[in-house]
């Protein structure tokens, strides 16, 4: 870890003048992907910008009915609110299923939508990465790959986003707000947050540079059937091999995002469009394109099989 | 004491303390953070330097140069160890790659380097700054292409034989028999992946060197740091009361201490290290892959009358094979036998032993294809398993088993476990989505027994004081010590200290191999022998009359409180157990039973484990609650390997990638189950005067091959490759809506 600075803001829009007056600095939240990043130096920020006490970690209804939930909101708080329970169960869901309870703890909904992907040759400073160390190359490919992504990836670069969270949002329309160092406040609806990797893998998302999300904000309830399905090695504490979020509606229509095998949350309007149709017509909309790898092809049948899993389960609900 | 002819009654017999679930003496000191490991000896040396271990960055070639300057220059950096200024060393006899790398590069992340810093934080700061020129070279990373380029090998290396053993005549028998199978099996490489890393802290006092750390074989450890270091060993001394876990992993000298030792003498003051989890996959030890080939011929009637195992596997130049192939020397009967282990050279890092070294990944193939042969002959799986015991050394038939209850374990456990609702076609049984299957499989595993040494002291207070070398790794070998000694003595557990893991004590079995139990708590046996004899002839009483009861000696119609003896001056006694012929004589062997049963996902193919029994018969069990413990631990490692644990090689840049507990998974609290555990009652007059076994690896064998079992049964789809992922199936799962 290098050496850094450290102060705590005293508002939104001075915790992002603070970080746009420091070249290196970055915001802290609850600081469990950045500190490790930092003990590895994957991430080596000059100053970090606390974000506690700012008042960014309330939920509250909004005049349109929908949820604005602060960034700084716990993933635990989130998950068991009552509302977010009763209204937007997919996303209780899908927090529930990521970390163990003490990381929930400390992870915030803005730092949880910031997470890094976990491509084992991303952590290990001896590889090329162009995450990493953009130009040195992408040791994943050819290499081991059965984490990795299958859809919307590169020939720059195979990593997924590897979070549960943002899947759920992604199937709930959710918009992300945030403000500037100018002061200026903007919304980036989810489906546009997370930057495919193209030539330049290390850029992630669409925030500019010093521009701190604020809170995450929920349209008005969906009605229907809500749920997570998440396939992974173990039981618990391990990242998705494929994770389905869904809504479906009594019609048989409805929505579905997948976590674990692009570089974002996966949704595609065609493929909500045929829910009605079955798993395998839903699955050959979402992964259209896909050039899987021979480590991680499996997870194309995965996709359909979790997604029939999904919609069973919805069914006999 | 020289163990050479069976036990006959003694007074561990009277199980008064041994054979009590006693619970763990050191319990409430580890429970309370009071028990002391190797990282935070802050009790023995205030504020010593911390050093952090700089791993290679390539799997083969040469250092062509390093630049210290910047690391040189980097707040609190005291002192920088690499090759060029280390000074002459040696290599350890456990060790295959050196453990300080360069200029030649073995594997990758071998220690190139120790930065030593004031704080934790400044040596990791400054051993980032370390920049290291490396000539990389070709390297051999890929057992499936070194394959049929491995030579035959025995089971220390190339030169010792015989290289391929038979009975009989295996291939006529095999070309002959009515029902046979020949099928191949994988096992990948595996991480011991225990929750206390590597750690040592090192003091120089003179010419003496003091190493605070955690290793299971004390001598081992001692002998080959003075060795490497070349100095004399009664100038070293190792500390490791308390340890992490080890499962083979910390069998040997290390990185960590041959470091910290390096780190102090070179800082000119004392230095701990402990390594990062991300450099404990590469640049320590691991359980090698296999890949096992085993054909099996058989009557109509199930009776084996050929079977043999052949298998590959890797490791560094001069290192050795994973001897998979022993259990099928011994386990089943048959005529015509032949096993073969062939060993390639690969350059990824060093292979050793981890827990049931050999007999793990070999029953995870063997165990399977006995499953696999029973299904061809349309037999229960456990009846071809009785059909085919044999109570002697298939090789030698004159040489018997001491004891052998394999086929009751099986039969007790198929009764306890419900074995009978469990259906003969595989994929039967289903509930909702999930298939259900149930699993058997043999557990077996030599009892090995070691020469181990204790001492004795008896104070004026009638207390017991047992020092030995011996370790405690978790396994409860404090409480069974302190259990033997309270028998012997005739007193309670209460009233007996333990000291353990100091070189300065008697030299112990140490703890591998499931060696540890058995032989340490005999060589308290033997030198509580003798601290009963300077007792009673201290209190004037016949030793051979003597009886040892509720603190009091007793003789000749005499009855002496214990501590009388000590009255005049602390007694002092050591010995230690030597073992003669018996387990020439005798083959002496534990075995049990493991049962599964699981849920595959008819979807998604998640495997889910839901109930596991295994019946053990393992000789007297000195503690029925520690032994329970690791046999649990082992029925979870079980679960691991066959579900989940493999090291990912990187088969172009040669190194371990998943080197992190989020990538090497293992099971987590929601994978384990309900598990239970039997224990036959089954003392062995012939193991040593305990007449107990061990059960630490005994708990792991075979439990992946009951598992895998378990998910043929549920889904008729049979995985050869571990570990069982659901990418391995999910072509073959039943169609779905």
């Amino acid at each position: 870890m290098r050496p850094f600075s450290y102060e705590v803001a005293a508002s939104p829009a001075g915790a992002a003048r603070a970080v746009a007056s420091r070249p290196g600095a970055k915001f802290i939240a609850g600081g469990t992907n950045l500190l490790d990043l930092m003990k590895l130096e994957i991430e080596t920020p000059v100053h970090l910008v606390d974000l506690q006490g700012l008042g960014l970690d309330r939920i509250e209804r909004t005049a349109e009915g929908g949820l604005r939930i602060g960034a700084l909101v716990s993933n635990t708080d989130l998950a068991a609110d009552a509302t977010v329970r009763r209204h937007y169960g997919v996303l209780s869901r899908a927090i529930v299923a990521g970390a163990s309870g003490q990381l929930r703890n400390k992870a915030t909904t803005a730092g949880n939508l910031l997470q890094r992907t976990r491509c084992p040759y991303f952590y290990d400073t001896n590889q090329p990465c162009n995450k990493r160390a953009p130009g040195s190359g992408c040791a994943a490919i050819g290499g081991v790959s059965r984490q990795l992504g299958v859809v919307g990836v590169s020939e720059s670069c195979i990593a997924t986003y590897p979070g549960d969270m943002a899947v759920a949002l992604r199937v709930l329309d959710a918009t992300v707000e945030t403000i500037g160092a100018d002061g200026d406040r903007r919304t980036i609806p989810i489906g546009a947050f997370h930057r495919l990797p193209g030539s330049t893998p290390h850029v992630e998302n669409a925030l500019r540079p010093a521009e701190l999300i604020t809170a995450v904000l929920l349209p008005p309830p969906l009605g229907g059937i809500h749920l997570y399905r998440k396939v992974r090695d173990r039981a618990s504490y391990a990242f998705a091999l494929v994770s389905v979020a869904a809504v479906i509606q009594r019609d048989r229509g409805g929505r579905v995002a997948i976590g674990g095998i692009a570089p974002r949350p996966w949704r595609s309007e065609a493929a909500d469009a045929a829910l009605g149709r079955g798993a395998g017509a839903v699955a050959q909309r979402l992964l259209e394109g896909a050039t899987p790898t021979g480590d991680n092809a499996y997870k194309l049948t995965l996709v359909e099989r979790t997604l029939a899993a999904t919609i069973a389960e919805a069914r006999a609900a | 004491m020289k163990f050479d002819t069976p036990a006959g009654q003694n007074p561990i017999d009277r199980l008064a303390v041994v054979g009590q679930p006693i619970e763990r003496i050191d319990g409430r000191l580890k429970t309370t953070g009071r028990a002391p490991y190797a990282y935070e000896r802050h009790d023995m040396v205030d504020d010593p330097a911390i050093g952090v271990v700089v791993g290679a960055a390539i799997a083969k070639g040469r250092i062509g140069g390093i630049d210290l300057a910047a690391a040189r220059a980097s707040p609190g950096v005291l002192a920088i160890v690499t090759a060029d200024t280390a000074g002459t060393l040696q290599k350890g006899k456990h060790n295959t790659a050196r453990l300080l790398g360069g200029p030649e590069i073995e594997h990758y992340h071998q220690a190139v380097a120790l930065v030593v810093a004031r704080t934790f934080e400044q040596a990791r700061a400054a051993a980032m700054l370390v920049k290291v020129r490396y000539e990389a070279a070709p390297g051999r990373f890929d057992l499936a292409a070194q394959r049929d380029s491995a030579p035959l090998t025995g089971d220390e290396g190339h030169e010792k034989g015989p290289l391929v053993e038979r009975v009989g005549a295996f291939e006529p028998a095999f070309d002959a028999a009515p029902v046979t199978l020949d099928a191949t099996y994988r096992t990948p490489d595996q991480s011991h992946a225990m929750m206390e890393p590597h750690a040592s802290m090192a003091a120089w006092d003179g010419d003496r060197l003091t190493v605070w750390t955690s290793n299971q074989m004390i001598d081992w450890g001692r002998s080959d740091l003075a060795k490497t270091l070349g100095i004399p060993k009664d100038k070293v001394r190792l500390v490791s009361p308390f340890i992490g876990g080890g499962f083979g992993g910390k069998l040997f000298l290390r990185s960590d201490a041959l470091l910290a030792a390096l780190g102090a003498r070179a800082a000119g003051r004392p230095v701990k290290v402990a390594l990062t989890r991300p450099l404990m996959f590469n640049n320590t030890t691991h359980r090698p892959a296999t890949i096992q080939r085993i054909r099996i011929g058989a009557t109509q009637d199930g009776r084996i009358t050929a079977i043999a195992h052949e298998s590959w596997s890797g490791d560094l130049p001069d290192g050795g094979p994973e001897t998979a192939v022993g259990q099928t020397k011994l386990l089943y009967a048959g005529d015509n036998r032949m096993t073969a282990m062939r060993l390639a050279v690969l350059d990824l890092p060093e292979g050793n032993a981890m827990r049931a070294p050999g007999e793990a990944p070999g029953l995870m193939a063997l165990e399977i294809a006995m499953d696999e042969m029973a299904e061809k002959l349309g037999l229960d799986p456990i009846r071809f398993r009785a059909l085919n015991d044999t109570q002697v050394d298939p090789a030698k038939p004159g040489r018997r088993f001491s004891q052998r209850r394999l086929v009751d374990c099986l039969e007790d456990g198929a009764k306890r476990f419900g074995w009978a609702r469990r259906a003969a076609q595989p994929g039967q049984r289903r509930e909702g989505h999930l298939l259900i299957g149930m699993g058997v499989a043999s557990a077996f595993r030599n009892s090995m027994v070691m020469t181990s040494g204790a001492r004795v002291r008896l104070d004026r207070a009638g207390l017991v004081t047992v020092e030995t070398d011996m370790t405690d790794i978790g396994t409860g070998s404090y409480t069974i010590i302190a259990q033997t000694a309270a028998e012997m003595m005739g007193i309670s557990v209460e009233q007996v200290n333990v000291r353990l893991g100091d070189s300065a004590f008697p030299v112990s079995s140490g703890s591998g191999g499931q060696w540890g139990g058995n032989s340490s708590t005999a060589g308290v046996y033997a030198a509580c022998v003798r601290l009963r004899d300077a007792v009673a002839q201290r209190l004037g009483l016949d030793p051979a009359q003597a009886v040892f009861q509720d603190g009091a000696v007793q003789a000749g119609g005499r009855s002496v409180p214990l501590h009388q003896a000590a009255e005049s001056g602390e007694i002092v006694a050591e010995d230690s157990i030597s073992f003669g012929g018996l387990s020439k004589r005798f083959q002496q062997s534990t075995f049990g039973a493991h049962f599964v049963e699981l849920s595959v996902d008819g979807f998604t193919g998640e495997i889910r484990v839901r109930r596991m029994l295994a019946v053990c018969a393992s000789g007297r069990i000195l503690n029925p609650r520690t032994a329970r413990s690791q046999v649990i631990g082992a029925m979870t490692m079980g679960v691991g390997g066959a579900l989940m644990e493999a090291l990912a090689v990187d088969r172009t840049r040669g190194y371990f990638v998943n080197h992190d507990l989020a990538g090497y998974e293992v099971p987590v609290h929601a994978d384990i189950p309900h598990q239970e555990v039997v224990f036959l009652d089954d003392p062995d007059p012939t193991s040593s005067p305990m007449k107990a076994k061990g059960v630490g690896e005994l708990g792991l064998c075979g439990v992946g091959a009951a598992v895998a079992n378990a998910v043929y049964n549920a889904t008729g789809i049979r995985v050869r490759d571990y570990p069982i992922t659901l990418d391995k199936m999910l072509d073959r799962l039943p169609r779905i809506a």
